[in-house]
């Protein structure tokens, strides 16, 4: 019999990369064309974006929080990247994009911690203003900015490497040393683990709190800038439901949904293993009408390890 | 006497004890059908404890318990409501937005024909009619003064044909009259032939109402007496018992030479409880707040490091007014509190040991961008861990799974980590084993012949009294005397303690809700 107590905790830790190498495994064994390096290049290109966000949004839950507005942050970054790109400079426009989406974070984190209410409910209520301002920049019409200046981030390669997947590294090491290294990224865990003990640590809590959401928006804004010049297309609908695929991997990848514990690379792990998902429906030209039912599925599963042996 | 020969309650050598620390040894006790039964003693003495046990709440690890003749086996809130054991709770169970009558019978509503029959109000009027009870079965809940609802509670207990009511500290949020209604009440349930057994710290409510009473010191049972020809005096000297603090009394660093205010606060009031606040300590100091429990010494000391706003009042801290304060303020100028609750307010038990220690340092260990300088942490944490001899010595241990008296060892280190000018200390040695609280109390030694200034709150007075210097008496959010606390013997500062809320229950009315 093998010892209970020491096996399970390790399960639980490492559940979502056991199931990441479970599902690469398989894949490689049903189909040739999936552990491939431009398979699965593609697939890190693809999800850039929401990669991005899911690192930004591993932060706030961290701290405690939860942003159901970074879809729609993503929206509004998105139109405005684009019409800056299409009126103004198209290098304007792509370096806008993230600062719109740290102001929004910024306003984001000002109206929670003034307000002192709940961050689910103050970002439900932004996420609607945000996306109706995305409406109203964009008049509710598409902006197509087809230029060439505007599309090398989403499309470009630099020795044989997405831009964009490389935006992604840099952000992935960058928030990871962040949380892990620095006394802000130590205040972040303190402040989702126990609040008071924070508060009467001498901790200023409400600045951790608004700066894991301004960190949130931001990374909303790159990853609109990416996705915008990838389909050289800004649209007021774009981003929409993004913020829960965000929360959906961040919590699959191990990170307390009741904040104090974490980590990026989590997140990455269940980003990807969505991603995987899907791609396997792809290549194997499995019936698309069980792809919802079998991404449910592992969700589940990941939960039901994740939460195995936590009543002690 | 109307108490009667049987017995509902049977303690035959219950004992318990919170992670290794024991809280009550060998307790026989019986509790006879239809009398009013008190218990008393010191805070941590037990008697919470007890009551807890017979109501379900807490499993005794040791002896036996018969209610109503037959073993109490699986003893849980429902299987003890099922033999008739109720609890009524310090915080109210009701539901504010329904009405009293429809609070009565939470949970056992009658239906007619599957639709909710909605004759809770008849049904009341019957318990109203056999108990002689009074209070109106439509009005809301929350319209209802506290002494009200606790009136429900025990209608709710009585619909439940509980015969046996365990009150813990019911009075404690009541005004004076308040408390006669309640006594009446009481009484009122032993003349239908339920037993009550009321927990409290007002020694001169359970006089006046208990047949009986039992005294309970450090969780063994003292002496259980008719309270009939008992004083309140006779209580007290059996709550402290013989001189056992004289091993404490020799901790007491030696007076500090100089005395130089290095905190002083004057006139502070607070919304939390707080009501003109004055006092000082000196270099060098230890100075005991010394209360009852909910007497607002927790609120006092908030307040005084911005943990809690203030409306009025100064803080000076080295003879300069400290204003704007915040904990972060406080810690900057040297100025710490070590919170009483240690789960809740003091550790955050996610994180490793070491970020625990230097959370409120971080800026010291703050390099480059915010980088955390690793070797200096870890060598600060080392030190610490060996200082106050925290067990598991590893520097990342995982403090969730540490005894409460190592934990309690962390979060002292935690505070003493770049020696602060001024300590405050919310009951640092409570809920620990006899080692921790030995280094805990050397520690506090240390602090004071470092020149740090001391301000100690603890429950236990020969605690606080044995260490401090000086010690102000604390009652209703307020300091009410000052004393010597090497001349003063610890039961009259007891005595004096229960006299002064006694007197200030039957005045003016203390807004208790917001002490607690």
């Amino acid at each position: 019999m093998i010892d209970r107590h020491k096996v399970t905790p390790f399960l639980r830790d490492y559940a979502v990369l056991i199931m990441l190498a479970g599902l690469l495994a398989t894949l490689t064994l049903l189909s040739d064309n999936f552990f491939t390096y431009r398979n699965l290049l593609n697939i890190l290109n693809q999800n850039a974006p929401l990669a991005i966000m899911a690192c930004g949004m591993t932060l706030v839950i961290i701290g405690g929080g939860f942003d159901l507005s970074v879809g729609a942050t993503f929206a509004v970054s998105g139109v405005c990247a684009a019409w800056v790109g299409l009126h103004i400079d198209p290098f304007l426009g792509l370096a806008i994009a993230p600062l719109v989406g740290l102001m929004l974070g910024l306003v984001n984190g000002l109206l929670i911690t003034w307000l002192n209410v709940h961050s689910f409910l103050a970002t439900i209520a932004t996420s609607l203003v945000f996306k109706g301002t995305a409406i109203v920049i964009s008049d509710g019409r598409l902006i197509p900015v087809r230029i060439d200046d505007f599309t090398w981030l989403g499309r470009g390669k630099i020795g044989g490497v997405f831009i964009a997947v490389i935006v992604l590294a840099v952000f992935a090491v960058a928030l990871s040393l962040f949380l892990t290294r620095t006394t802000y990224g130590r205040r972040i865990f303190a402040v989702g683990g126990n609040e008071e003990a924070a508060v009467l640590s001498g901790i200023r809590t409400k600045r951790v709190r608004i700066m894991t959401f301004a960190i949130a928006g931001l990374t909303a804004g790159v990853a609109a800038a990416i996705s915008v010049s990838r389909i050289s297309m800004g649209q007021a609908t774009a981003g929409t439901g993004l913020e829960l695929q965000a929360i959906a991997a961040v919590i699959l990848g191990g990170t307390s949904i009741f904040g104090g514990a974490g980590a990026v690379w989590r997140s990455l792990a269940g980003v990807f293993l969505l991603a995987l998902i899907n791609n396997g429906f792809n290549i194997l030209n499995a019936d698309p009408f069980y792809r919802d039912l079998t991404t449910g599925v592992v969700i589940l599963g990941a939960i039901g390890i994740s939460a195995s042996g936590k009543s002690r | 006497m109307t108490v009667n020969s049987d017995t509902c309650v049977r303690l035959r050598g219950i004992g318990k004890s919170f992670s290794g620390v024991s809280v009550l040894r060998d307790v026989n006790l019986d509790i006879a059908v239809g009398e009013i039964h008190g218990l008393v003693g010191e805070n941590g003495a037990g008697k919470s404890t007890l009551g807890k046990i017979i109501g379900g709440h807490y499993a005794y690890d040791t002896g036996r318990m018969h209610v109503f003749g037959s073993p109490a086996e699986n003893w849980t809130p429902p299987q003890a409501l099922s033999k008739g054991v109720v609890t009524m709770h310090q915080e109210l169970q009701l539901v504010p937005e329904l009405t009293v009558a429809q609070n009565v019978f939470l949970g056992m509503e009658r239906n007619r024909f599957s639709v909710l029959a909605n004759d809770e109000n008849e049904r009341l009027a019957s318990i109203l009619e056999r108990t002689g009870l009074q209070v109106d079965g439509r009005a809301r809940v929350s319209s209802l003064s506290i002494a009200d609802r606790q009136k429900i509670e025990i209608l709710r207990a009585i619909a439940r044909d509980a015969r046996v009511i365990v009150m813990d500290e019911p009075t404690s949020s009541l005004a004076a009259d308040e408390i006669q209604r309640l006594h009446e009440t009481m009484l009122n349930l032993r003349r239908n032939g339920r037993t009550v057994i009321y927990v409290s710290h007002y020694l001169d409510n359970i006089l006046e109402v208990s047949d009986r009473v039992t005294v309970l010191r450090d969780g063994d049972l003292v002496a259980t007496r008719p309270s009939a020809g008992t004083t309140r005096q006779d209580l007290v000297s059996e709550m402290l018992g013989g001189s056992r603090d004289t091993t404490i009394h020799s901790l007491r660093p030696p007076e500090p030479d100089r005395d130089v205010t290095q905190l002083e606060v004057r006139s502070l009031s607070s919304p939390n409880g707080t009501t003109n606040v004055s006092l000082r300590v000196g270099r060098g100091e230890i100075v005991g707040l010394v209360g009852l429990v909910g007497s607002g010494r927790s609120e006092i000391v908030r307040a005084i490091v911005g943990a809690d706003a203030a409306t009025e009042g100064t803080v000076l801290v080295r003879g300069k007014q400290y204003r704007r304060r915040s904990p972060a303020r406080s810690t900057a100028l040297g100025m710490v509190l070590m919170p009483e609750d240690r789960r809740n307010q003091g550790l955050v038990l996610a994180m490793p040991v070491r970020s625990n220690l230097t959370l409120p340092h971080l800026a010291r260990f703050s390099g480059l961008f915010g980088r955390i300088r690793n070797r200096s942490e870890r060598r600060q944490s080392r030190r610490t861990i060996d200082l106050f001899d925290v067990k598991p010595r590893q520097i990342d241990g995982d403090i969730a799974t540490y005894s409460g008296g190592n934990q309690q060892k962390v979060l002292l280190g935690k505070w003493l980590l770049r020696n602060p000018s001024i300590v405050i200390l919310d009951e640092p040695s409570r809920g620990v084993d006899v080692g921790a609280r030995r280094r805990i109390h050397e520690a506090i030694g240390e602090l004071s012949k470092n020149g740090a200034s001391v301000l100690l709150i603890s429950s236990e007075l020969e605690e606080a009294l044995g260490l401090a210097h000086r010690a102000y008496l604390v009652s209703g959010g307020t300091v009410v005397g000052e004393i010597d606390p090497a001349a003063e013997p610890v039961d009259k500062v007891l005595q004096a303690l229960f006299e002064i809320r006694a007197a200030s229950k039957s005045g003016a009315p203390q807004h208790a809700g917001a002490l607690q």
